[in-house]
């Protein structure tokens, strides 16, 4: 039955169109989708690898930007962005790894908050390459529905979901978690681990790029505030997959569905939707103390806490 | 098989290891003695890879591994284990022992395999499934020694792999290292405990303040009056 739990999951996902849900209800399962695709890839390198990242909005901002330059100044479709990010993230992750990977533990954290940060004043002040803060709007958009929408994103999950699962169940996994428990014990059981590093960084930079050129073609319109945030992507990344469960399969789709719904919800309440980052903030320390494994990591602690809650 | 050359290592201006050469010959049991602090570890470490040496060589089958990463000089053969160890912590002892042995093996399947045999081998089989956080220090300096066993190599690196044992687990891993040596794998052992010192070293080298104060035959060495004053003190203080 576990075996076939994806399977069924996807069939699933496959049949929501055909419910006919409402235009926002599909944007807010596209969102989810997408996050959920950002949440695996960053639970490869600082799930797996141990290797936390505060800057993922740099390589989903690469990605978004990778798509909406080549529309703009090239003139090619934006669809491009996909395949295109692909290349040009794992070639900046090579790059930015090479120089922060031979940082440890809380260094290596300020390094890649501080390339989120870079990037996305280097987007706002590059004006002729990225137009600045007047943004890059893609204007024909492919498809009025969001049918098609969801289905790309949803084969980019899938696609990111087996990748993950398959890498996590050969060498590469042991390795990332080796290196994830002892760096020293890993050198010296024979793992390359700045190799191995880099692997994960590029492994993790590039789904994250993709979901970032799917961004760019689904919203029709990117600028730096709106990628390259800290708070609402990189930190958003980080909490996705905390609240889901570090170091777990399901985790980021089950934190991705949470931190989407919990935006919405909050920013809908008209006097406090300004201070959903406070909201945010209250929750990630509720987690922290009362599920450190995330959701899907302490699910049998949550079911126990329920059932004492039940019996009294 | 291994040579080491007028070995030195500066921290500052702190020798730590001064001017050590010594040899290992193939298939012996060589032990490093000496009182806490004289060096044992730090020369573990340069061996390893973990530290360049200030001044010397180190060869290891004819190869020059002084300069070589720590993973490096793994892949060539030479595997150790930690005086504070290491285990993978939230890894089961199986997988501790698959993610090293994957370093010679093809596929999953084959580093499994390499791995329950090596844990049968190490006494830990029926512990495989045991988270290695929830091991008693006893396992876990045994699964210290069948995670770098799973590298399979020519050399062993032993460091304090007895220390805080109780007498049955003592004798549990002397049994582990004379079948280890059985196998024809060379073997360098830091060790405190001089009954297990004398029982399976071939030769001992003796380290005191980052020097080479003997080399001999375990006979020699406890007869020997340098070591003698080195952990006695000087009889003419006595």
């Amino acid at each position: 039955m576990k075996k076939y739990s994806p399977l069924i999951a996807i069939a699933m996902l496959l049949l929501v169109p055909f419910v006919g849900l409402s235009s926002y209800v599909m944007h807010i399962l596209i969102l989810v989708i997408m996050w959920s695709v950002i949440g695996m890839s960053w639970n490869l390198l600082g799930g797996y690898c141990g290797q936390v990242s505060f800057g993922h909005a740099a390589f989903f901002g690469m990605g978004a930007y990778t798509a909406g330059i080549f529309y703009y100044n090239v003139g090619i479709s934006a669809w491009w962005g996909l395949p295109l990010s692909v290349v040009i993230v794992a070639a900046f992750s090579l790059v930015f790894g090479f120089i922060v990977l031979r940082l440890r533990g809380s260094y290596f954290v300020l390094a890649t908050l501080a390339i989120g940060e870079v990037l996305r004043v280097t987007a706002e002040n590059l004006q002729d390459f990225t137009r600045g803060d007047l943004g890059i709007m893609v204007q024909e958009r492919t498809w009025v529905g969001k049918t098609w929408y969801y289905y790309i994103v949803l084969a980019i999950a899938v696609f990111t979901f087996f990748l993950v699962k398959k890498v996590i169940a050969s060498r590469l996994g042991y390795y990332f978690v080796a290196i994830r428990e002892d760096p020293d014990a890993a050198e010296s059981l024979g793992i390359n681990t700045t190799l191995y590093k880099t692997i994960a960084l590029c492994l993790s930079g590039v789904l994250t790029g993709l979901a970032g050129a799917f961004y760019t073609n689904y919203m029709g319109y990117i600028d730096p505030q709106v990628v390259f945030p800290l708070y609402d992507i990189s930190i958003v990344t980080v909490m996705v997959v905390m609240i889901g469960g570090v170091a777990t399969l399901w985790g980021p789709f089950v934190g991705a569905i949470i931190m989407v719904l919990f935006a919405e919800i909050i920013r809908s309440i008209p006097s406090l939707g300004e201070a959903h980052e406070t909201f945010f903030g209250i929750l990630l320390i509720f987690i922290i103390i009362f599920l450190p494994n995330g959701i899907v990591g302490d699910f049998k602690k949550l079911k126990r806490l329920a059932g004492i809650r039940g019996n009294s | 098989m291994l040579d080491v050359k007028n070995i030195s290592m500066f921290f500052g201006g702190l020798a730590a290891i001064s001017n050590v050469s010594f040899s290992v010959n193939k298939g012996e049991i060589l032990a490093l003695i000496g009182p806490n602090g004289a060096g044992k570890t730090t020369l573990f470490n340069v061996v390893n890879g973990f530290y360049k040496p200030s001044n010397g060589d180190i060869f290891f089958k004819g190869n020059k591994i002084s300069s070589m990463k720590t993973h490096r000089i793994c892949k060539l053969g030479i595997a150790r284990t930690f005086q504070v160890v290491k285990p993978l912590q939230r890894m089961t002892v199986l997988d501790n022992v698959i993610a090293s042995a994957f370093l010679r093996a093809a596929n999953k399947t084959q580093a499994e395999e390499i791995a329950l045999d090596i844990l049968a081998f190490s006494g830990l089989y029926d512990d495989r499934q045991a988270l290695s956080k929830a091991l008693p220090l006893g396992k876990r300096k045994r699964l210290e020694i069948a995670r770098a066993l799973a590298t399979q190599p020519a050399m062993l690196l032993l460091d304090e792999s007895f220390a805080g044992l109780n007498p049955s687990e003592l004798n549990e891993s002397i049994e582990i290292i004379e079948k280890i040596k059985a196998k024809g794998i060379t073997m360098m052992v830091i060790e405190h405990h001089m009954k297990v010192i004398m029982s399976i070293s071939d030769r001992i080298v003796v380290l005191n303040y980052g020097q080479k104060i003997a080399e001999g035959s375990p006979l020699e060495i406890a007869r020997d009056p340098l070591v003698i004053e080195a952990y006695l003190g000087d009889s003419s203080n006595a």
